[in-house]
């Protein structure tokens, strides 16, 4: 009998918790049926806003339309290039190991803990300075200039590496024999047999990128090249907000991230756990 | 095998191993090293702007006299001390409960808890914003259920707005910590738990003396990734309440932001104040791995 209670209470237990961890994503989507006094107001029923909210976000001179090509780029390029140094990073610190190469990658390690705070205002001054140079085409106010910084981290480096540990070391030596240059083994060998690694950081960085804010933020000043969130934010910190719209922009910023979620959903959890295998 | 692990590498192999790791380390070294040593020299010169001097210790001089900053630290801790335990326990709990082979639809529970993690940090700050409304769903239904009888302020009054930032915080990172404890429950043997069943200990008897202690290396990691990212807690703050009412819930990054963008740019000082979380991650680093560390490790 007690167990049979110990078991409803788990299930009572997970269930508000699942109900609570719910609940905003149900509201976005009801509230970009409904106007923005109702939303402030809990209505939790779906309104017949959406076409008029719809039009708001698309007609108003945000640029919505604009930053979803901005914030795609910016997350496809920086996730390509990271995928490639890192990858590349991480293999050669496990497949040539060293004792040398280990104390650069304990050095590396430390990036991990440097806030990007104490990184901001250098790396700011940095592109400004970049913008009265020919290299303006990678100085503030660019693409260049907001993937640049995040194209190599640390995580992904040991990500990497982690993972490089269990690749069966003997290939490389067949391989070899066999008279494969070290670049060959790399493109044809490691990464095909790498690919839940790769997907696994695919999901990682892509989101990151998409999501990011603060360097955005400080790099990008000109309203055309802004991204999403930059967007998402400057709506919700008006006076009064118009909250229909800013669902539904909501909305939209969420599905690519919400579509590879569900996709990939194990890559996904990978990605996350990696670190510590 | 001639190769030894480790140590027995060729000569060439050894150049195609620094031709290998160039390109990133020197990626991480330009983009987080060389800044961390402008950062340093830039926090020992005073000034607006670009017209610096240098005025050696001065910037950490006037730190202990900046009411701003003080109230910024005061936040940060709140938020580390309150948030991080709470979240860190619940996450805690939710995994071994969902741990339980017994479980119906534990995917189905997992999923939906993980959920949060897909939203962006302006995004999910703004639906909380709005959820929280001062007479919004929130207070709506604290009202009905008669636990208030005058809508909270969550957003204007400076000990809510603390509390909000708390509950969004919350919502957000605790599936994803629950995730790194059931990846580290699967680990764990589960004829421990069904040998204690046998000699009888509660659950909460099996949670304290298996369950914590074996995912003892995890919570460390999770604790100290959850001290970093509460210490530069940003994206939440500015999206929320921006700091306000009165820097009631501003914390150090937000400050430093403030300082260099937006006052006129004091980047000798903003950088000073960048050091003071470099050195707090530090410390709180240490202190947990000396805490919940191996001694092994």
């Amino acid at each position: 009998m007690t167990k049979k209670i110990n078991l409803a209470l788990k299930y009572l237990f997970l269930t508000v918790i699942s109900l609570v961890s719910i609940f905003p994503f149900f509201w976005m989507i009801i509230s970009s049926t409904n106007k923005s006094v109702d939303i402030t107001r809990g209505k939790l029923l779906p309104g017949s806003n959406f076409m008029e909210n719809l039009n708001n976000l698309l007609s108003s001179n945000l640029g919505f339309v604009n930053s979803l090509g901005n914030s795609a780029k910016i997350a496809i390029i920086a996730t390509l290039l990271a995928l490639l140094v890192s990858s590349i990073a991480g293999y050669g610190f496990e497949i040539f190991r060293t004792p040398a190469r280990d104390r650069v990658f304990n050095i590396l390690l430390l990036s991990m803990m440097v806030p990007f705070s104490a990184l901001m205002i250098p790396l700011f001054k940095f592109f400004a300075k970049l913008n009265s140079t020919p290299f303006k085409f990678m100085g503030l106010n660019t693409i260049v200039a907001i993937v640049l910084p995040s194209v190599c981290t640390a995580f992904l480096i040991f990500l990497f590496r982690q993972n490089t540990k269990a690749f069966p070391k003997e290939i490389l030596e067949a391989a070899r024999i066999d008279g494969l240059g070290e670049i060959a083994i790399f493109f044809k060998i490691f990464v095909p047999t790498m690919k839940t690694t790769y997907a696994a950081a695919a999901i990682i960085t892509f989101m990151g990128n998409w999501n990011n804010f603060m360097w955005p933020l400080i790099a990008l000043q000109s309203p055309e090249k802004r991204t999403v969130p930059l967007i998402i934010s400057t709506l919700g910190s008006s006076y009064t907000p118009d909250y229909g719209l800013i669902m539904i922009a909501i909305v939209i910023a969420t599905i690519p991230t919400a579509f590879v979620f569900f996709v990939m959903q194990k890559h996904f959890v990978a990605g996350m756990t990696g670190s510590i295998k | 095998m001639k190769r030894k692990s480790g140590t027995g590498i060729n000569s060439k192999e050894n150049l195609w191993g620094w031709a290998f790791i160039a390109l990133g380390t020197f990626l991480i070294g330009l983009f987080v090293f060389y800044p961390m040593v402008q950062s340093f020299i830039m926090s020992l010169q005073t000034g607006k702007g670009n017209n610096l001097t240098f005025g050696g210790l001065d910037n950490y001089i006037r730190m202990a006299s900046d009411a701003t900053l003080l109230k910024a630290i005061g936040n940060t801790f709140i938020y580390l001390l309150v948030q991080v335990p709470i979240m860190i326990v619940l996450a805690l709990i939710i995994s071994s409960v969902l741990n339980d082979k017994k479980l119906k639809f534990s995917g189905f529970f997992r999923t939906a808890i993980f959920l949060p993690c897909v939203t962006g940090l302006v995004a999910y700050s703004i639906i909380m914003k709005s959820i929280f409304a001062s007479d919004g769903l929130v207070n709506k239904l604290l009202m009905a259920i008669h636990a208030i009888s005058v809508p909270i302020e969550w957003v204007t009054h400076p000990f809510w707005a603390k509390i909000l930032i708390i509950i969004a915080i919350t919502w957000r990172w605790t599936g994803y910590n629950m995730i790194f404890y059931l990846s580290g429950l699967q680990n764990i043997d589960n004829s421990i738990y069904e040998a204690a069943e046998i000699d009888g200990a509660s659950p909460f008897k099996k949670f304290t003396a298996i369950t914590v202690p074996l995912l003892k290396p995890i919570i460390l990691f999770t604790t100290v990734t959850s001290t970093i990212g509460t210490l530069q807690l940003f994206d939440e703050v500015v999206n929320i309440t921006n700091g306000g009412p009165a820097n009631a819930t501003t914390t150090i990054s937000h400050y430093i932001y403030n300082l260099s963008f937006r006052y006129t740019p004091d980047f000798g000082y903003a950088t000073a104040v960048a050091y003071l979380i470099v050195v707090m991650i530090i410390i709180l680093a240490v202190i947990q791995f000396k805490v919940g560390g191996d001694k092994n490790d």
